[in-house]
């Protein structure tokens, strides 16, 4: 059977190629044809070079520059974070070489051939998975954010980023494939006193994280695949949670164990950082979900507009509550507000993408988008979230961003 | 030609099966034995579920804490550049200038021990025994005014230190904000 196919395959692939040379010869004589007719030599001095070859792995064009870039680098090797050029965005999947980065103790390399799952604790079974195993079992794929609880926390100080990559590029968006979470655990049989999973990964920090059982048996996905192809290194390949909705701290890298407790086991990330110091001195603690936010994209600050006339107003909006409900920009610092369009499709704890036909009349405007979610919950302002939270409270910031346009055209934070 | 036209079929009837609804679930993945999941088991929880055998004082931990992490954290746990103050801040949270420390705000003496065995130090997170870690994290309790110098940190002792910020933490009260008010009606 399989030698038939070649043998078929082969004889398809010589017809192909004899069609592809009658056909070529025959261009070229009329073209010749053409050529010796015209009183013009049309032709001459624009002998054309070849192309570039084919290429296992593609690479965007040289002219292309998008980048992220690093505006807290860590002190220290392997620590800190780098962003996503949101302005240099199209549509809502954010390219896997630019989606942003935070890590504790850098990049570890894994062979994806000797890592392993181990769920334990307070399950029937205890069960330890290699990659081939998670891969046989059903999968799904899913378009979700990814956002650190930390994205725009200079806004809570009042010193923001110069564009929407400096203020808000803690933020990404990817299709993520792999297993539900809850497919695992119906595997390992969970007990009746189960109530958290600790998930840890095999960083050289074991960066972990307590997951309510609740939220772990309804989305969250053990992703192998990210936009079509593994997984990132940086993104914690072999295999990572994806955690719907909730900050990006609690959606475990490079996951090697899940232990089922009965409490959170209070690692230093739920119990000390990422926490939300507010005025009086208490804390939130497990504030999990980003909620609703948008960012206009373009113009935005760090553009230039040429001159008077029609732009594009276009932006992001996201919320780990909802799904987005409508997104409403203004070019006037909010004293009037319209409805634009969604980009479909407009999926739960996706980024959808807003668009605006917009004519710059060439005074100076203030423009800026807010998201209201499903719930009816609409992005806050800069001065509610520090009435509401102070300004130490350092994760989760989602206020209204504001980009000043000048009559220059220059555009600047508001 | 039969098995082009079985095989999606039989996918698709696969793909709607619930695993949990087969009797013998997915018969995927290995038994551990105990002894390698007793290896691989690092957790801790708060009442000392996790935490080995062994101890140290504050003593102890000096030495090991002036040899291994106050070049980024500094000699007195004033922090540096490459790593955050350790000691000190206790009282200052609800003020302009709130200083998060071990002692002023982590909620857990657990979590000290815990975090310093998964994670430090920086350049080399492993590299500790059970008793340097007691100790380190005796040094840090002692030198934030939480444990007497002569207390050794133990399996039975480290859950029952009570740390100053133990009640400082609340539930997440979003959402605080997001109610649509008469401003912020949309107009058409």
């Amino acid at each position: 059977m399989k030698k038939q196919s070649e043998s078929h395959l082969q004889s398809r692939l010589v017809k192909a190629s004899s069609y592809s040379r009658r056909r070529f010869l025959a261009v070229t004589t009329t073209l010749g044809a053409t050529v010796a007719a015209s009183p013009i030599d049309l032709w001459a001095g624009e002998a054309r070079e070849l192309g570039a070859p084919l290429r296992p792995y593609g690479e965007r064009s040289p002219f292309e520059r998008a980048s992220r870039v690093s505006l807290r680098p860590g002190p220290l090797s392997g620590t800190g974070s780098t962003e996503t050029p949101l302005q240099d965005l199209y549509g809502i999947v954010t390219p896997s070489s630019l989606h942003y980065e935070r890590h504790h103790s850098g990049v570890p390399t894994i062979n994806p051939d000797k890592h392993e799952v181990l769920i334990h604790g307070l399950v029937e079974r205890p069960l330890v998975f290699t990659m081939a195993e998670l891969k046989r079992l059903p999968s799904v794929s899913r378009i979700h954010f990814l956002e650190c609880s930390g994205n725009s926390a200079s806004e809570y100080q009042g010193e923001p980023g110069i564009n929407p990559q400096q203020t808000a590029g803690l933020l990404s968006c990817s299709e993520w494939t792999g297993v539900l979470l809850s497919t695992l655990l119906r595997e390992v049989g969970v007990k009746p006193n189960a109530r958290w999973i600790l998930a840890e990964g095999a960083d050289a920090s074991r960066n972990a994280r307590s997951i309510p059982l609740g939220k772990a048996m309804d989305d969250v996905l053990i992703a192998y695949g990210q936009n079509g192809e593994a997984v990132r290194p940086e993104q914690g390949y072999p295999v990572r949670l994806v955690v719907p909705g909730w900050e990006g701290n609690i959606n475990v890298k490079w996951l090697q164990r899940l232990h089922l407790i009965d409490q959170p086991a209070m690692t230093r990330d739920e119990a000390a950082d990422y926490t939300d110091l507010l005025t009086n001195g208490k804390s939130w603690q497990f504030s999990f979900v980003m909620e609703a936010k948008s960012i206009v994209t373009r113009p935005a600050g760090g553009q230039h507009l040429a001159g008077p006339g029609l732009y594009e107003i276009t932006g992001l909006a996201w919320s780990g509550r909802a799904r987005v409900a409508a997104v409403e920009v203004s070019t006037d610092a909010g004293r009037n507000w319209r409805r634009v369009e969604l980009q479909q499709p407009n999926l739960k704890n996706a980024v959808v993408r807003f668009r605006l036909p917009w004519n710059w009349d060439g005074n100076e405007a203030v423009i800026g988008s807010r998201c209201i979610d499903e719930t009816g919950y609409v992005q806050p302002t800069h001065a509610e979230i520090i009435a509401s939270r102070g300004k130490h409270a350092r994760f989760h910031y989602n206020g209204i961003k504001w980009w000043r346009l000048q009559t220059s055209g220059e555009l600047t934070n508001a | 030609m039969r098995e082009e036209i079985l095989l999606p079929l039989a996918l698709c009837v696969l793909a709607g099966t619930n695993l949990a609804a087969q009797s013998k679930g997915a018969q995927l993945g290995r038994i551990p034995s105990a002894a390698e999941m007793k290896q691989r088991d690092i957790t801790v929880l708060p009442g000392g579920s996790g935490l080995p055998d062994g101890g140290g004082t504050a003593a102890d931990g000096e030495a090991v804490y002036q040899d291994r992490c106050a070049s980024c954290h500094g000699q007195n746990g004033e922090g540096k550049p490459d790593g955050p103050q350790l000691i000190g801040g206790v009282g200052t949270l609800a003020s302009e200038n709130p200083v998060k420390t071990v002692g002023s705000y982590w909620p857990f003496a657990t979590s000290v021990w815990d975090y310093i065995h998964r994670a430090m130090p920086h350049d080399q997170p492993g590299s500790l025994s059970a008793d340097q870690t007691y100790a380190v994290t005796a040094f840090l309790l002692y030198r934030n005014g939480i444990i007497r110098p002569e207390d050794a940190m133990t399996k039975q002792t480290l859950p029952k230190v009570h740390m100053p910020n133990r009640d400082g933490f609340v539930p997440d009260a979003r959402p605080d904000l997001g109610k649509r008010t008469p401003t912020s009606q949309p107009q058409k």
